[in-house]
């Protein structure tokens, strides 16, 4: 008997048996595996104290399939979770993505929040692809499925650290004293003892820290932490904030008439955010941020900036270069695998991983190749100075934009 | 330490404590006379700010103007509230009533959410970022004028208790609640008052509050913890006991954070609490019952 379309008994029997296979071994993962897309579970603290960061990174994650798509064939679809800017959410929500099906995950713009997603990677054989996130201790564990191609502290640090000498040798200035004022998260944490260890060892910088002032990234007010930080009559602040608390800290800067050479972060988020920009107008400017950056001459920037004024007309790159470009290659890199792999297999996707060699890129820094602990290594920051509104490259001088101001001029109120 | 930055660091927390003071001085007459916790008091100072955000950017409303609608608008939420939804729960166990509230507290806290995103949001005025010089005390314009609100809404608060007939009528209430009933008041719509009252100053608190902290939905918790804190520290249904619990706080924060460490700022606001329930349990201006 055959019907009007010309299928038999035979074949439609045929495909009925092969549909109850399939959903038989689709528990086990066995059919899921093969499935053409890649289901990536993107965690970002989308609301919360960190949202407007979270937010920021997720504009990389939402124009990654596309652009992906264009470059490598590969059909990538997004899994999006809300951390909340909390551990224990970002722990539940990478269970829960993982029991939806997720076969890579992805994010979470938090050290406290990568290392409670990093465990519950490890549990389930499900790779996870760090976007931003920088205590040491992550890759250090002896992760067999987390991967990280972000610098670690330490080495934001040290590049961060290293862009200040080369900012006073380009200014002609000599800052004796220097106040750091920090987060008390894991990454401030972090990148306080970071600094602890690496600064006296550079014994090119011509500055000394003369006091170290921690506060909590959700503070609704800064005062004492500011008058603190002031009576040092430092010559300049160092700094490692989020964006939140960049802004309430500037502010108060300006009431409490706090003038000092310049404010410096050595390799945090805060100060060249969009929304750091909108908040503060003016008091915005001149403030520096010794980050990962991306390098607008490459190939992949234009691509990945066209995707974006597309998706984002009102908006502009640069103003998420970090967030964008660092949540792109997380799950480019996913994406690479993925092709090379020829399945969705978690575990052959975290072999895949492994054996990564992206020599085309959007950040600044060497090709991703991942070491044995999963790091990638080799990543370079630029100087980024807040000059009319947006953020530069002033330093290193090849990249250059702009040349550095510093000290800052004094502000009006 | 500098003498200067000692006293720079006190006057600035003695001003945020008598905001911090009129907040909760809301929530201690609203139990005083009602006898019912306010778990929703944070999260109607949340949209008291908010109001005050939206009234700023639609007509450029300075915050201190905007009391004026937003303590209005309080004052019949409050009235509506208590009538409508609090007052069948007066005579019941006092878990009902915390249910109640904080259920009133997750709606509002979600509705701010849907309305206006997880995002934090502000108000820019001129003086917002200015402050005056006394030698070398810097005084925070925004958080002296904030202060200021405060004094004076407590202030008519007081006069308003002990001068009008109603304010008698409703410490009448608060006194001796069966002889009130007695001589004819009308309790249902003396309650129903006080929380319109008590919310007026949560309102009055909330638009001087947006000058000195940026708003986002989830930030109505921790000011309730916090008023907590400064009505038991100075007395539940005490409302010079709230004034003073909120300097209290406001200055023993600001100098922990100065002589110890700022991250523990809010340790000692928690160990000033513990010391008043271990020694006064009745609160420092609080009458035992």
């Amino acid at each position: 008997m055959t019907d009007r379309k010309g299928t038999n008994r035979r074949q439609f029997n045929q495909v009925v048996a092969a549909t109850v296979t399939l959903s038989a071994l689709s528990p086990f993962g066995i059919a899921r595996a093969q499935g053409a897309k890649l289901k990536v579970g993107v965690l970002l603290p989308r609301s919360g104290v960190q949202s407007f960061i979270g937010q920021s990174c997720q504009k990389g994650a939402d124009l990654a399939p596309g652009v992906i798509r264009e470059m490598l064939g590969v059909d990538v679809e997004l899994m999006n979770a809300d951390t909340e800017t909390n551990v224990d959410t970002a722990r539940t929500r990478a269970e829960r993505l993982i029991q939806e099906g997720a076969q890579v995950l992805v994010g979470p713009f938090d050290s406290g929040a990568a290392a409670a997603i990093a465990q519950v990677a490890e549990q389930r054989g499900v790779p996870f692809v760090i976007n931003i996130a920088a205590a040491p201790q992550i890759t250090e564990q002896g992760y067999k499925f987390t991967f990280r191609n972000f610098p670690t502290a330490v080495d934001l640090l040290r590049n961060g650290l290293g862009l200040i000498g080369e900012l006073f040798q380009a200014t002609n200035t000599v800052p004796r004293t220097a106040v750091f004022m920090h987060v008390n998260d894991t990454f401030g944490q972090s990148m306080a003892k970071g600094i602890g260890g690496i600064l006296p060892r550079l014994t090119q910088l011509p500055f000394r820290i003369v006091e170290t002032i921690s506060y909590d990234p959700a503070a609704k007010d800064l005062t004492v932490e500011v008058s603190k930080a002031k009576a040092t009559r430092a010559d300049f602040l160092l700094l490692v904030c989020r964006l939140n608390d960049a802004i309430i800290l500037r502010r108060e800067m300006v009431k409490q008439r706090w003038n000092p050479m310049g404010i410096i972060g050595p390799g945090n988020p805060g100060m060249y955010e969009n929304q750091f920009y909108r908040a503060l107008g003016k008091l915005s400017e001149y403030c520096i941020s010794n980050v990962p950056w991306y390098n607008p001459r490459n190939e992949l920037t234009k691509r990945v900036d066209a995707a974006f004024r597309k998706q984002n007309p009102k908006d502009q790159l640069m103003f998420h270069a970090l967030n964008v470009g660092y949540t792109f290659e997380a799950i480019l890199i996913a994406a690479d695998a993925r092709k090379r792999a020829g399945t969705s297999d978690p575990k052959a996707l975290a072999d895949a991983i492994r054996q990564t060699d992206i020599k085309s890129r959007m950040m600044l820094g060497g090709p991703i190749k991942f070491n044995a602990k999963g790091q990638v290594e080799g990543l370079a920051s630029a100087c980024i100075q807040n000059l009319n509104m947006h953020p530069t490259v002033v330093l290193p001088a090849s990249a250059a934009e702009a040349k550095p101001v510093f000290p800052m001029p004094g502000y009006k109120a | 330490m500098p003498i200067d930055l000692v006293v720079n660091v006190f006057v600035a927390g003695l001003l945020t404590g008598l905001v911090y003071g009129l907040m909760a001085l809301g929530l201690s007459v609203i139990f005083g006379v009602v006898r019912v916790v306010n778990f929703a008091h944070g999260e109607m100072m949340t949209i008291a700010m908010y109001a005050t955000v939206v009234l700023f950017a639609a007509l450029k409303l300075d915050p201190f103007l905007a009391v004026l609608p937003v303590a209005a608008g309080f004052f019949a939420f409050g009235y509506g509230l208590q009538a409508a939804v609090i007052n069948p729960f007066v005579t019941r166990p006092e878990t009902s009533q915390f249910m109640l509230l904080l259920a009133v507290a997750m709606v509002l806290v979600n509705g701010l959410l849907i309305i206006f995103g997880p995002d934090a949001r502000n108000v820019q005025v001129a003086y917002q970022l200015e402050s005056w010089a006394i030698g070398p005390i810097l005084v925070d314009k925004a958080r002296a004028f904030a202060a200021g609100a405060a004094v004076v809404t407590a202030g008519l608060l007081v006069a308003f208790f002990r001068y009008t007939l109603v304010g008698k009528a409703i410490r009448a209430c608060a006194d001796n609640y069966h002889g009130a009933k007695v001589v004819g008041l009308n309790i249902k719509r003396l309650y129903a008052l006080t929380f319109g009252l008590g919310s007026v100053c949560v309102a009055v608190a909330g638009c001087a509050m947006v000058l000195l902290v940026d708003v986002t939905p989830a930030l109505g918790m921790a000011y309730t913890l916090l008023a907590f804190v400064i009505v038991i520290v100075g007395g539940l249904g005490s409302m010079a006991g709230a004034l003073l619990g909120g300097v209290l706080i406001g200055v023993s924060e600001a100098l922990a954070g100065l002589f110890f460490t700022p991250s523990a700022k809010s340790m000692f606001s928690f160990a000033l609490l513990i010391l008043v329930l271990l020694f006064r349990p009745q609160g420092l201006l609080g009458r035992k019952t």
